[in-house]
């Protein structure tokens, strides 16, 4: 085929497909905005804005014990890239961390060892059991000596991801669904505070 | 050398050596009462030079125990099998701690996880488990009513 002759459709000929609104394109800013000379006027809740703002910014704690602990570092590398959803800093401190992904499997001597870094992170924070072995103990549910069988035998859970271990994909649909479920104020955090 | 030579040299050394058909190495059944004494010979015999042991392995059959020893030599690049087969009621074997040091470790977790005494082992104590843990896990009739869930 000659390349002079190609066929060029014309512009405003061709059928774009529609986008549907997901969940990362429609976070707008909570509350609205009110234009007046010299700037603009927020009018919003507070309580919207704060979730907001922890929502797009939760610092992960390095966290893998076992075999999902690779496809935690494969999300958070170039190619799943999670710190485009605000996980920028993987913090090695719990103290200045405000999300525990639990990747790998918790024996009974490391139950301890969780419970004491879970009580060194500083409020609010939220746990994500990722992969098979942090939700029910997975493979090692039977004739097993020492594992414990689900994370939230030692520490409560906002969000439990399937998978062994999950894909990237998988862990970046938990972590945008904590993402929605502070914005909503769902969290096992938020629905305590309230209940005070 | 290669395997056939390897076999002969080791029948020189113990004359009451089985070999076994391994699919790669040169696997040799050996009577744990002399295990100390090959292990001394396989490690300084002039030829033979099996100074890497890699791996120390037990295996519960239910009727008896095996210990697995795989060595290598640096030096001529050749891999060695013994195994030795143990009672199942009361499994005692000669340490080889004091000939490669690697042993030490790995004897304490045969120790540990099936309940294997090593005769002359200089500290045999638990390494995976709590000190305080009864009973031997990685034994096919370990029982645990708390953890474990049989399927």
């Amino acid at each position: 085929m000659d390349v002079n002759q190609q066929h060029i459709p014309e512009a405003g000929s061709q059928h774009v497909p529609e986008v549907s609104p997901g969940p990362v394109q429609d976070k707008p800013f909570p509350g609205a905005v009110h234009p007046t000379a010299g700037g603009g006027i927020l009018v919003s809740k507070l309580d919207e804005v704060i979730n907001w703002a922890r929502s797009n910014s939760l610092w992960p704690l390095v966290f893998g014990t076992s075999c999902c602990a690779i496809e935690m570092m494969s999300t958070a590398a170039a190619k799943y890239d999670w710190s485009r959803f605000g996980f920028e800093v993987a913090r090695a401190t719990p103290r200045q961390a405000d999300v525990i992904i639990i990747a790998g499997t918790i024996v009974n001597k490391m139950a301890p060892v969780l419970k004491r870094l879970y009580d060194q992170m500083a409020d609010p924070k939220y746990v994500i059991a990722m992969g098979a072995c942090a939700t029910s103990g997975g493979p090692f549910f039977y004739n097993t000596y020492s594992v414990v069988k689900g994370a939230d035998h030692v520490i409560p859970v906002d969000v439990y991801v399937a998978g062994c271990p999950p894909r990237p994909e998988a862990l970046l649909h938990a972590l945008i669904a904590l993402q929605e479920k502070i914005r909503s104020g769902a969290t096992r955090e938020q629905i305590k505070t309230e209940m005070k | 050398m290669n395997k056939e030579e390897l076999k002969v040299k080791i029948q020189e050394l113990v004359p009451s050596a089985v070999f076994e058909e391994g699919p790669e190495w040169v696997t040799v059944v050996i009577d744990p009462a002399g295990w100390e004494g090959f292990a001394r010979q396989v490690r300084f015999t002039a030829g033979l030079d099996f100074d890497y042991l890699f791996c120390v392995t037990g295996v519960d059959w239910k009727t008896h125990f095996t210990m697995v020893y795989h060595l290598s030599s640096t030096v001529h690049r050749q891999t060695l099998v013994v195994k030795a087969k143990l009672d199942h009621d009361d499994p005692v074997i000669g340490t080889v701690s004091g000939i490669w040091r690697t042993a030490e470790f790995h004897e304490r977790e045969v120790y540990d996880l099936f309940g294997v005494r090593f005769t002359g082992h200089p500290d045999l104590r638990r390494i995976f488990m709590t000190d305080d843990w009864k009973g031997w896990p990685l034994r096919k009739d370990y029982e645990d009513p708390v953890n474990m869930i049989k399927l």
